[in-house]
């Protein structure tokens, strides 16, 4: 029914976003702008984010698609420190590999991969210092492999087993990790933002030298807290650092859908008067660089930095998502910067630090290390099969001490355990 | 000792002087919020704190609840004791999600990794032509959600005392301040003059530290003819009543719905044989639903007539038929007579 139509006016039409591919189309990504390296050289870390608004809209990148590394924002790192680099990118992708197959298994609910977007944890995670303060969102497992985490804390709370540091309670990869700078991880998306500048709020009011950073996907930006975390950010200068992985689908929304029809998200940094940086994600050593631009800003009482890594999710968005419902199947194959594994191999080829035998050996260190690792955390239990935390660690924690209600639910569960597995049921 | 000295106080000058005591006991106390640094606050709860403690422990902020009290999780993770108030509770929704499945979760999911001891500072309830943006109680939300205390307290003592062991306390803690009796007691009655605090005993208050345990229910008056359960602005109304009507009800304030103080319900309730819940909130899914159950569960053979409640409408608050919705002596009286009838 058309109210209030006026005959001599045009309908008013409402645009529905709608990406450029889908299942059975032939993508191309030949529209996509790749900017020249150092198109916008590296600015002064004091720099005012007023004469930065062009970072926003640019592409920050260091590696040519030759491998070679290049222009002013070139970290150089030591060849050691790239090597590392590489392994902790290798070891994550081995990591979920063997994840995604123990979820299939049927050893646990859920998974999520990280595949394609390594570079943005691992590389981001060693332009920090150690003691920084990591608010991730659910696809960062690779600031913990970096932090050198226990892989196996990490498996037992994949299958909310015995040895679940969080007791089972959090859906698998919802890590938690103070003693490695690592915020407990919610479901609920970018209540991580406002959370991080409160805490470099509170880190800038003590005096401290900490800064915090925290990561969103593109999606996520259209949430109210990351406009409030923004807002919050901008007015007390926060000492925090401000990703946003754009790996293009949310789920099976693509990022049109956040926004990416009119703009960058590195641009929603300039109307919040905050530094904004655009980045190749899948490069390394750009997003090493860029990262470490805005730390060391950050620590300097230079304010907070927005960047934009502009990546590509290789794969589903977690195990329960098939992306080839909604998207064309060869848009990581196609994603014209590559993959950033593969990237710093060749980087490291190219400079003489490695070789591709060296390379094999390690694929088979890092997928034994992993499956021994595996091994450790399954005697723990897997999910659903007998190993799990005492029945009354349910009520635990949800305050510091237990009202007398829960008191009671406790009492009224442990009775229906009873009802079910016979009198002589212990609850272990 | 000045410590032990007593003063005459509001309500609004009890809990600046709870925060006062706090923000200089305890160096990890923030307050922040919007309006609340050198202005004071629109109800001068904060006033003067800024200026005595410095900006970076009291301060304004953007107009976010969202921000506001998503800021205080992360600040409380870092291991502050954030104190943020919220406006009016009407404006609490945008923060809720951050209430709710982040600060009253962090324990829990964490396995205390992380806590989250905030204590939110919200004006509630209406009688004060705030129309329906500025008059509601929506503390039954917050009792409904696993992992948040909810406190509100009736008189300038408690809301000293339960204000500052709120504070202390390591879990989120959600406190309600019944704005309408800041000034004084409210009889019920609208078109007479107000009665100030002062001449309510409650009103003195110690200058000093001193706290109120969370949990702990308040025997406003003792009495055998029936139970009255009521918190905030209801308990000075359902007090007039009771003298007007020379019914010998006993009435208890909650001062905290969650952790309730099911002993002295319990007790209560056993020996009168008689039970009225009166709150302004909205009738349906109001907290006295979940009052009227725990009694009926606990104290089944002991009463005589069925549990009553008085409450708000369960309407919008209106702005000019504000007296018409609120649970005044007529309603309450209604409900005290058809409970000893039965």
């Amino acid at each position: 029914m058309a109210h209030g139509k006026r005959g001599n006016l045009p309908p008013l039409q409402l645009h529905i976003p709608e990406p450029k591919y889908r299942p059975g189309d032939e993508a191309d990504f030949s529209d996509i702008d790749v900017p020249k390296i150092d198109a916008l050289p590296r600015p002064d870390e004091s720099s005012h984010p007023s004469k930065l608004s062009a970072y926003s809209y640019g592409l920050l990148r260091v590696l040519d698609f030759d491998g070679m590394a290049k222009g002013s924002w070139n970290p150089n790192l030591d060849a050691d420190i790239l090597r590392t680099m590489l392994r902790n990118m290798m070891l994550l992708r081995a990591f979920d590999d063997r994840m995604f197959r123990a979820q299939r298994q049927g050893k646990t609910s859920f998974y999520m991969k990280s595949t394609g977007e390594e570079a943005t944890s691992v590389a981001t995670t060693m332009a920090l210092d150690n003691d920084d303060m990591c608010f991730p969102s659910y696809r960062q497992q690779g600031i913990l492999i970096t932090r050198g985490y226990s892989l196996t804390q990490m498996m037992n709370q994949i299958y909310s087993n015995s040895g679940d540091h969080l007791k089972g309670r959090q859906l698998p990869i919802m890590y938690s990790a103070p003693e490695h700078g690592f915020f407990s991880v919610s479901g609920n998306l970018t209540t991580q933002y406002p959370q991080a500048v409160g805490w470099a709020m509170a880190s800038a009011s003590r005096g401290d030298s900490r800064i915090a950073a925290v990561w969103c996907g593109e999606g996520s930006t259209a949430e109210g807290d990351f406009h409030s975390a923004m807002t919050f950010a901008a007015v007390y200068n926060a000492p925090v650092v401000m990703q946003i992985v754009n790996n293009q689908w949310a789920i099976s929304s693509f990022s049109g859908f956040a926004g990416s029809e009119r703009t960058t998200f590195a641009a929603r940094a300039v109307g919040y008067g905050i530094a904004g940086l655009r980045v190749d994600g899948n490069d390394p050593l750009a997003v090493y660089a860029a990262m470490r631009w805005a730390a060391d800003r950050a620590r300097t009482n230079q304010g907070p930095t927005l960047i934009e890594y502009f990546t590509y999710r290789a794969e589903g968005h977690s195990t329960s998502d098939d992306p080839q419902a909604y998207r064309a199947a060869q848009e990581f194959a196609k994603w014209p910067f590559g993959d950033p594994v593969e990237r710093l191999k060749q980087h490291l080829i190219v400079t003489g630090a490695w070789d591709e035998e060296r390379h094999e050996s390690q694929l088979i260190e890092l997928a034994d290390l992993v499956k021994a690792k595996q091994k450790e955390a399954e005697k723990n239990g897997t999910l659903g099969h007998g190993l799990h935390h005492p029945f009354e660690s349910m009520f635990e924690d949800v305050f510091e001490h237990q009202p007398w209600h829960l008191k009671e639910q406790c009492a009224q569960m442990l009775d229906e355990q009873r009802a079910k597995f016979g009198p002589d049921w212990e609850p272990k | 000792m000045a410590e032990a000295e007593i003063k005459t106080m509001n309500m609004i000058e009890a809990i600046n002087s709870a925060l006062n005591v706090m923000l200089t006991k305890d160096d990890d106390v923030v307050i922040m919020g919007e309006d609340v640094g050198y202005f004071g606050g629109v109800f001068r709860a904060t006033a003067g704190l800024q200026q005595k403690h410095g900006k970076t422990r009291v301060f304004d902020t953007p107009i976010s609840e969202c921000g506001i009290v998503g800021v205080s999780v992360g600040m409380a993770a870092y291991g502050l004791r954030p104190v943020p108030e919220i406006q009016f509770a009407d404006y609490i929704y945008p923060g809720l999600d951050q209430l709710v499945s982040e600060a009253a979760r962090m324990r829990y999911r964490s396995a205390a990794d992380f806590i989250c001891p905030m204590t939110i500072r919200s004006p509630f309830g209406g009688g004060i032509f705030g129309g329906q943006t500025h008059s509601q109680s929506p503390e039954s939300l917050f009792t409904h959600m696993s992992g948040v205390k909810t406190v509100i307290p009736a008189t300038p003592y408690d809301a000293k005392g339960l204000l500052i062991a709120s504070i202390e306390d390591n879990d989120p803690v959600v406190f309600f301040e019944p704005k309408r009796i800041y000034n004084g007691p409210f009889s019920g009655y609208y078109d007479r003059p107000v009665e100030p605090w002062s001449k309510h005993s409650a009103s003195a208050v110690p200058q000093g530290y001193y706290r109120i345990d969370l949990g702990k229910a308040s025997l406003v008056r003792a009495g055998g003819a029936m139970t009255i359960l009521t918190y905030g602005t209801m308990v000075h109304v359902v007090s007039a009543v009771v003298d007007e009507e020379g019914v010998d009800a006993e009435i208890i304030d909650l001062r905290t719905l969650l952790p309730l103080d099911i002993v002295t319900i319990e007790a209560s309730v056993k020996k009168t044989g008689r039970c009225l819940i009166v709150h302004e909130a909205t009738r349906t899914s109001g907290f006295g639903a979940e009052l009227a159950a725990l009694v009926q569960e606990r104290c089944f053979y002991h009463l005589e007539a069925p549990v009553e409640r008085v409450t708000g409408f369960d309407t919008p608050y209106p702005h000019s038929l504000e007296w018409a919705y609120f649970p005044g002596p007529v309603r309450i009286g209604a409900a005290m007579k058809k409970i000893m009838q039965d």
